[in-house]
C-alpha cells in the first residue's frame, strides 16, 4: 500500500512536470511540419516562468471567482492527471473517481473557466464561454460512450481495471475499442482546443473557442490556466494510451517493471504528440457550425463501438 | 472469446466495413466518395483472403482477388476519370442533412444486427457472427441511395451495397458458387459502364447530374 501511495504521488508529480515538455514537443511537431523553425522543446517552461514573474491585472468588476476560477481550473486538471495509470498500474486513488467521474472533473474545470470568462463581462469572453459550452455539451457524452465502451470489455468503470483487462491478459483485437478510438480522438480534440474545432494559436474573433474565455486573464492566472491546459493534453495522451496500447504500464506489484514502463511511457508520448501534430497538419478546422456535426459523429461512433462490441466480442 | 487470431482481424476488418460505410454517408465530396469505396473494397478482398486462409476454402481466394482487381483499382480509376471528365466534384448537400442521415443510419444498424442474431445462429461457419455487420452496411448503402440527389455517389451506393452482399455471402456460407460470383462480377462491371454512359447523356439532356430534374419527365 506504501509502495502505492508513493507511485501515485510520483506519477501525479511527473505529470504535473511534464506536461508542459508534451506541449513543447507538440509545439515543435507543429512547427516542423508548418515548414517553419521550430521553438525550442522547453518553450512552455520559460514562457510559464515569464508568466508567474510579472504583475497581474485584474478588471476592476470582477467577482473573487474569477480570481479563484484559475486554481480551481489547475487543481481539477492536476487530481485528473492522478487518477490516469500512466507508468504503474497500483493507483490508491482510483477507487474514489472512476472514469465517469473523471469526464465529471474535467467538467467541474470546464464550468469555472467559462463562469470566469462570462464574469469580467466582456464580450469575449461571453462569446468565447458559450462556444465552449456548446462544443463540450456534445464532446462530453462521446466521451463516456468510449469509456462505456472500455467498461463493456473489462466489466469495470476504474480506470486501472480497464488497463489490467486490457493489457494484462491474453491478447485479444477487440473491433470495437478501433470505433472507440476514432471517436477518442475527435472528442480530445474539441476538448483540448485543438485543429479541427478550435485553433490554440488564433486569436481571431470570429474562429477562437478556447482563447476568447481565457483573454482577461494576465500573469500567474494565465500560467496557471496554461499550465492546467498543458496538463489537460497530457491528461488525454496518456488516456489514450490507457486505453488503446496500455502494453507496457507496469502491473500491480511488479516493481520491477518500472523503468520499462517509463521507457514505455515517454515513446508512447513522442509518437502520439507527432501523430496529434500531423493529424492538425492535415486537417482543416471546420467552421463553428460544423462543429456540432463532427462530434455528433463522434457521439455516434462510440455508440457503435459499444454495438459492435454486443455483436462480436460477447 | 476463443477465436483464432485470423478470424478476430476477419471481425476487425468487419468492423472497418462498417466504419467506412458510415464514412460515406457523411462525406460531402464525391472524389472521396471514390477513395472510401477503394478502402472498402481493400478490406473486403483482404477479409476474403483471410477467410479463405484460415479455412481453406480455395475458391475463396480468386473472388478476393477479382474484387481487389475490380473495386479496388478498375472502378475506382474509372470512376476518377469520369469525375474528371464530367468535372463534377464539389460540395454535394445530400436531402437530409448529414446528421439526421448518421442518425437513422444508427438506427438502420441496430435494426441489422437484431434481424441477423437469429439467422446467424442457424448458419454453421466461423465468420457468422460478421453476418449483422452485412446486413448493416447493405442498409447503410441502400441509405446513401436514398438520400442522394446527384448520379455518381448513387451508382457508388450501388456498388457499396454489392460488397455488402458480398460480405454476407461470405461470413453466412463461405461465399457464392464461383459461377455466380462471376456473373455478378460481370453485371457489375457492365452495369458501371452502362451506367458511365448514362451520366453523360443525363447531363446532356438537363445540364446537370441532379437527378431531381428527371420529375420533369412526369406527365402532369
Amino acid at each position: 500500500m506504501s509502495t502505492g501511495i508513493l507511485l501515485q504521488i510520483a506519477q501525479t508529480l511527473a505529470a504535473i512536470l511534464l506536461a508542459p515538455l508534451l506541449m513543447g514537443w507538440v509545439n515543435q511537431c507543429r512547427a516542423w511540419l508548418q515548414g517553419r523553425s521550430a521553438p525550442p522543446l522547453t518553450q512552455p517552461y520559460r514562457t510559464l516562468k515569464k508568466l508567474f514573474h510579472k504583475d497581474v491585472v485584474i478588471a476592476h468588476n470582477a467577482s473573487p471567482l474569477f480570481r479563484f476560477a484559475p486554481y480551481m481550473v489547475f487543481a481539477c486538471m492536476a487530481l485528473a492527471a492522478g487518477l490516469v495509470p500512466t507508468i504503474a498500474n497500483d493507483l490508491p486513488f482510483s477507487p474514489a473517481a472512476d472514469a465517469i467521474a473523471l469526464v465529471g472533473v474535467f467538467a467541474l474545470a470546464r464550468v469555472f473557466l467559462a463562469l470566469a470568462a462570462m464574469d469580467i463581462g466582456t464580450s469575449f469572453g461571453t462569446l468565447g464561454a458559450r462556444r465552449e459550452m456548446l462544443v463540450s455539451f456534445l464532446a462530453e457524452p462521446a466521451l463516456l460512450m468510449v469509456f462505456f465502451t472500455a467498461s463493456l470489455i473489462s466489466h469495470s468503470t476504474e480506470l486501472p481495471t480497464i488497463v489490467e483487462a486490457l493489457a494484462h491478459k491474453q491478447f485479444v483485437i477487440y473491433p470495437s475499442m478501433a470505433f472507440a478510438a476514432v471517436a477518442f480522438w475527435m472528442v480530445s480534440t474539441a476538448e483540448n482546443a485543438r485543429i479541427p474545432v478550435d485553433n490554440p494559436t488564433t486569436h481571431l474573433e470570429l474562429t477562437m473557442i478556447h482563447e476568447a474565455m481565457i483573454l482577461e486573464y494576465s500573469a500567474r492566472h494565465l500560467a496557471l490556466i496554461e499550465w492546467a491546459v498543458a496538463l489537460k493534453l497530457f491528461t488525454y495522451s496518456a488516456l489514450g494510451i490507457a486505453l488503446f496500447v496500455p502494453w507496457g504500464i507496469a502491473p500491480r506489484g511488479d516493481l520491477y517493471a518500472l523503468p520499462l514502463a517509463v521507457l514505455a511511457l515517454l515513446l508512447k508520448m513522442m509518437a502520439g504528440g507527432a501523430a496529434l501534430s500531423l493529424l492538425e497538419a492535415i486537417s482543416a478546422k471546420v467552421r463553428l457550425f460544423r462543429a456540432p456535426e463532427f462530434l455528433g459523429t463522434a457521439f455516434l461512433l462510440g455508440v457503435l463501438g459499444m454495438l459492435i462490441h454486443f455483436l462480436l466480442e460477447v | 472469446m476463443a477465436l483464432s487470431y485470423p478470424l478476430q482481424v476477419v471481425n476487425l476488418l468487419a468492423a472497418l466495413l462498417l466504419l467506412i460505410s458510415f464514412a460515406m454517408l457523411s462525406q460531402r465530396r464525391i472524389a472521396g466518395l471514390v477513395t472510401l469505396f477503394a478502402v472498402q473494397g481493400a478490406a473486403l478482398s483482404l477479409s476474403t483472403a483471410i477467410v479463405a486462409w484460415s479455412t481453406g476454402q480455395h475458391h475463396l481466394y480468386y473472388s478476393a482477388a477479382l474484387t481487389l482487381g475490380l473495386k479496388v483499382f478498375a472502378m475506382p480509376y474509372y470512376f476518377f476519370r469520369l469525375i474528371r471528365k464530367l468535372d463534377v466534384d464539389r460540395d454535394v448537400e445530400p436531402m437530409i442533412t448529414i446528421p439526421t442521415t448518421m442518425l437513422i443510419g444508427i438506427v438502420l444498424v441496430i435494426f441489422a444486427f437484431n434481424l441477423a442474431m437469429p439467422i446467424s445462429q442457424m448458419s454453421g461457419t466461423v465468420t457468422r457472427s460478421t453476418l449483422g455487420i452485412a446486413m448493416a452496411s447493405v442498409l447503410l448503402a441502400f441509405l446513401m441511395m436514398i438520400t442522394r440527389s446527384k448520379a455518381i455517389p448513387q451508382v457508388i451506393g450501388f456498388l457499396a451495397m454489392e460488397n455488402g452482399l458480398f460480405f454476407a455471402a461470405t461470413s453466412a456460407t463461405y461465399g457464392m458458387p464461383m459461377v455466380v460470383e462471376m456473373g455478378v462480377a460481370l453485371d457489375v462491371l457492365v452495369g458501371v459502364f452502362v451506367l458511365g454512359i448514362f451520366f453523360f447523356q443525363i447531363r446532356e439532356t438537363f445540364d446537370s447530374l441532379d437527378l431531381k430534374h428527371m420529375e420533369k419527365l412526369k406527365e402532369r
